[in-house]
Formats: C-alpha cells, structure tokens, sequence
C-alpha cells in the first residue's frame, strides 16, 4: 500500500495509428485535487476512461485506489465516482429519481437510496427541484446533479473530466464552490481541464498532458517558475515607438506584441529592472501607458509546454 | 474471481433496477407511451378500412390483417431499441452505468425486459381494438397462446438485432437510416398482401421474409385465412437463427466498448 490515490506506469492506448496515450506516467497523492491539463485531443478524456474502468489500456499499470482497474475491475469501481464531459442523467426522470436509481445500482437497498438522494439534492441545494424532469434543468442545475450522483457512495477518488466545459460563468462558479467543499471531506479528485484557470483555482497539483504523456507536473507556481519566472511588460502609447523601444531598453529577449503595442521581456532582478526600464524610458522620451512586473501566466506555461505553442505565439 | 462473484449475486437486482428505470421513464411521459401504442392501431384502421383489402386474399380480410399487423408492430420495434440504445450511450448515461460496480450485463437484460413488456402491452391493444372490431380467433385458447408466443419470440429476435445495430451506429442520427430500412422489410411481407398475388420473384423473396412466417403460423393457430399448418416450426427457427446470429455479436459489441 502506498500513499498514492492514483498510480499510472506507461500506460499506453492507441486508436488505429493514433496514440492516444503513449506511456503516460502519473501519481496522485491521497487527498488532493489533481489537474490534468491540455489541448484537444491531447489524451484527458482517454485517460479518466481507462482510470475510471471503461476501457482497458493497451499496456502499462494503472491502479485507483489500490486496485489494478483491469483485473480488479469492480474493487475500483466501488470506490470512485465519475463526471464525464456531459451530464449523464436520465433526462426523463426527476433528480430524485436519478439518484435513487443510481443509489440502487450501488446496492444501497430501496431505504439507504432514498435517504441518500433526499440527502444529495439538499448539500447540492437541488430539493425543491427534486420532482422535475432533468430536462427542465438549467445547465449549472444539471451539472451539480451529475456531481452528486457521482458522490453516491462518497468515493475514494472523484474523476472531473472537464466538469465546467460549456457551462456559463454562473454555472462554473456553482461547479467550483461543489468542488472545494468536497475536498475538505478528503476525496481524492482529479480534474481534467482546458481551462487554465480552473486549473489554477481548484488544483494543489497540475500535470500537463500533450499527446498522450505527461510534459510537466508540479504546482502552479512551480510551473510558472519553470517556464522562466518573472517578466516585465511594457505598454507603449504607440506602437510605432516599439521598434526603438526594443533599441534603447535595457532587456533582452524580449518579445513584441504590435497589436497590444506590448513589449515583454524575461528578467532576474526585478526592481533593478524596473527602475532600469523607467529611467531608459524617460531619457529617450517614449511614452509608456503601463510598466509592469509579473509572473507568467499558466497560459503562457501551457503555450510554452504543448506542441501548440508555436501555431499559437 | 471474487469480481464476477460479486458482481453475478446482484446481478437480478441490477436487472430489475434497470427495468424499473424504464418503466418509471414510460410514467413520466405517458403521451409518447400512448402514441408508440397508437400508431399500430392507426396501421391497423388504416389498411382495415381505409385500403380495405389485399391482392389475393380470400376471406374476411381483417381476419388476415390482423395477425400480419400483429407481425409487424414485433418487428417496428426494432426501432424502438435502436433509439432507446443509442440515445444512452450518447448521452454518456451507458458509461456512468459501467463505472459503476452494478452487474454491466444489466444494461442489456433490462432494456430487454422493458422492451419486451411494452410489446406485450402493444400486442394486448392491438388484439383488444381487433376484438371491438369484431375479429375473433377461431381456434383454441392455446393456439391464442402459441400465437402470442411465436409473435414475441420474433419480438425477442428483432430485439437483439436493434441492440447489435444501436452499437454499432453508435448515434441517434444512424437509427434514421435503419428506420428508413424497416419499412420495406417490413411491407415485403404477407403482412398485407398474399405472395402467391405478387409477381414470382417478389413472392419468393416475401415468403423467405422472417416475419412472413411468424405471421403465417400466427394465422394458422388463429384459423385466419392465409395460415398454413406446419408453418410452426419455421415461425420458431427462423427467430432462433437470428437470435443464434445476433445475440452473441450483440454481447461481443458490448464488451467491446471498452476496448
């Protein structure tokens, strides 16, 4: 036994020639919320498949919760819950009758159930909307059903594949606030996401998946630092003076953004730089709109990690 | 060991749960129940009264309608599994099912259960509205229940079919070609018509039709004009074939989806 939630060794799966994981390694501590980050089709959704049993790798370990998912299949679907990219709800029936479903499938027996349902609707703040139809819910309402009956039987580990795509800010926020509550009940959960943000919010770790393995793992702030640490930005009043700008300043490899009148370079000394860039600005008379320091975004992270990087800079 | 050991102690609860799910489906939405249940009745009146009569049939022609429509409402409903199957695995609800630690075969037995029920309930109407129009079974009350029987049977058989093709479609949108495809399988039949009527090629080809001779023996236990005696038999190989075909391509297609 070991302190991982969640173990991956070369896990491999390939459609026709197409490697949709191409040995992927991953480890999950118990108890924390796990990013995978990456573009389409970079793998996300192909490995919540195989962690949450339902397809078999080609080749490679995977264990959840301390169970192989393919030869002890059904131990590790006792103990997770998963959320897939749509709410997978019987959109006929009402919420209450979802979950009870569902709780029965878990052999809760007809009591526990309904019991748990009725307790699931109100943590989730769906009661009064018990009766109605899924179909009658609002996007972010369906969403926190789906997150519920994936909490059935409070899982070990909770899948998220992309729990907020589609939704609106509202929905997402709803979506967030379910997420970090759950946390704290000590669920293991990993969340795959193109967004970096969500990422950033929910996540203690973050790998970052691009075709099919895994190019970064650490904290947010680890990345960050990875991809070159602090950078000052300069923002001319006019884009005509950027040419001089890169001349005169006192920066090197800076980067040039016409369309933001934007010049943006790495440094190591932040204030020396700062004061370095204010001063030089002064004595050529350019005129800046903003100087600012900053870390790097995890966009810019992300950018910098997945072979998209140079169609996107 | 211990997985399947597990999994197989529940796997009559599962089943129920699933049947259950589909049952309360048809409570929530008792309009689209009553229009699956009407549009045979519809056929029914349509070719009854409105057609009148087939090419070559001697007799009371409701007499000889009425089983053949009892056959093809058995195989319509194909259709109805085809989009039940896919509607599930497209709205990713089959997946949350086989992540679950449920018996996964449960998915299958209890789409077949309710399908099953509802061509129970849709043959009780249909032989209800026939019975206020006058038509009466002129044989035995166990020839009715053979009849009844080799009706579902066919039912059972086309139920697999619509499963094995709902995988391999995979999307609500491919169900509309199989629809489409029904239709003529279903009228090159005897349903309305005698072959011995239709130009040779096509009578064979209608005779071959499976579900001409469910309706063919279902006329004879019901001493309709068109029955044959000893078509029996072939009313209960003919499903066992497609069955033996289609069952285990079926099961196969299932597991399959986690490869």
């Amino acid at each position: 036994m070991t302190d991982a939630a969640i173990t991956v060794e070369g896990a491999r799966k390939r459609y026709g020639d197409k490697h949709a994981l191409d040995g992927l390694d991953l480890t999950v501590a118990r108890g924390t919320v796990h990013g995978v980050l990456g573009p389409n089709g970079a793998g996300k959704t192909t490995l919540v498949r195989v962690l949450s049993t339902l397809l078999r790798p080609d080749a490679g370990r995977v264990e959840v919760a301390g169970h192989d998912v393919v030869t002890r299949a059904y131990d590790v679907r006792r103990r997770i819950g998963l959320l897939g990219q749509h709410a997978a709800l019987d959109e006929e029936l009402g919420g209450r009758q979802n979950l009870e479903m569902f709780g029965r499938l878990h052999h809760l027996g007809a009591r526990r159930a309904r019991a748990r349902a009725d307790e699931l609707l109100a943590r989730f703040g769906l009661a009064d909307t018990g009766r109605k139809p899924v179909s009658a819910y609002s996007g972010g309402m369906r969403r926190r059903l789906d997150l519920a009956a994936s909490l059935i039987t409070e899982p070990e580990v909770l899948f998220l594949d992309e729990p907020t795509t589609g939704l609106d800010p509202r929905g997402r926020a709803e979506v967030w606030s379910s997420v970090r509550t759950l946390v704290g009940g000590g669920t293991t959960v990993l969340l795959t996401t193109q967004y970096l943000e969500e990422a950033d919010q929910l996540a203690d770790r973050i790998s970052v998946v691009d075709a099919g393995r895994v190019v970064a793992d650490g904290t947010a702030d680890e990345l960050k630092a990875a991809t070159g640490g602090d950078r000052v930005d300069v923002v001319l009043r006019d884009a005509g003076q950027l040419g001089a700008a890169l001349a005169l300043l006192p920066l090197t490899g800076a980067r040039v953004d016409a369309d933001r009148r934007l010049l943006s370079a790495p440094v190591t000394d932040r204030m020396a730089a700062l004061s370095g860039v204010v001063r030089a600005l002064e004595e050529a008379g350019l005129e800046a709109e903003d100087v600012a320091l900053r870390r790097p975004t995890l966009d810019e992270v992300f950018l910098h990690l997945t072979d998209r990087a140079e169609e996107a800079v | 060991m211990s997985d399947s050991a597990h999994a197989t102690s529940y796997a009559l609860t599962d089943s129920w749960t699933m049947t259950r799910r589909e049952l309360a489906r048809w409570a929530r939405q008792p309009v689209a129940v009553a229009v699956n249940l009407a549009f045979p009745v519809m056929m029914l009146l349509m070719f009854g009264y409105l057609v009148g009569g087939g090419r070559g049939v001697s007799g009371d022609y409701l007499d000889y309608l009425i089983p053949g429509m009892l056959a093809l409402t058995m195989a319509f409903g194909l259709e109805g599994t085809m989009v039940a199957v896919t509607r599930d695995l497209e709205r990713g609800v089959v997946d949350r099912f086989r992540s679950l630690p449920m018996t996964n075969g449960a998915i299958l037995v209890g789409r077949s259960a309710a399908d099953m029920l509802q061509s129970v309930l849709g043959l009780a109407v249909l032989l209800a509205v026939g019975y206020a129009l006058g038509w009466r079974a002129h044989g035995s009350a166990g020839a009715f229940l053979g009849a009844v029987g080799l009706l579902l049977l066919f039912r059972f058989a086309m139920l697999w079919v619509g499963i094995h093709l709902a995988l391999v479609a995979g999307k609500p949108e491919m169900v509309q070609a199989v629809q489409i495809l029904v239709w003529p399988v279903g009228f090159l039949s005897n349903a309305f018509a005698a072959p011995e009527a239709m130009p040779g090629w096509l009578g064979t080809l209608v005779q071959w039709n499976p579900m001409s001779q469910t309706a063919t023996a279902v006329r004879d236990l019901f001493g309709s004009p068109g029955g044959e005696s000893g078509h029996v038999g072939a009313a209960v190989v003919w499903p066992l074939v497609i069955l033996a075909v289609f069952f285990p391509l079926a099961v196969r297609r299932f597991a399959r989806l986690s490869r």
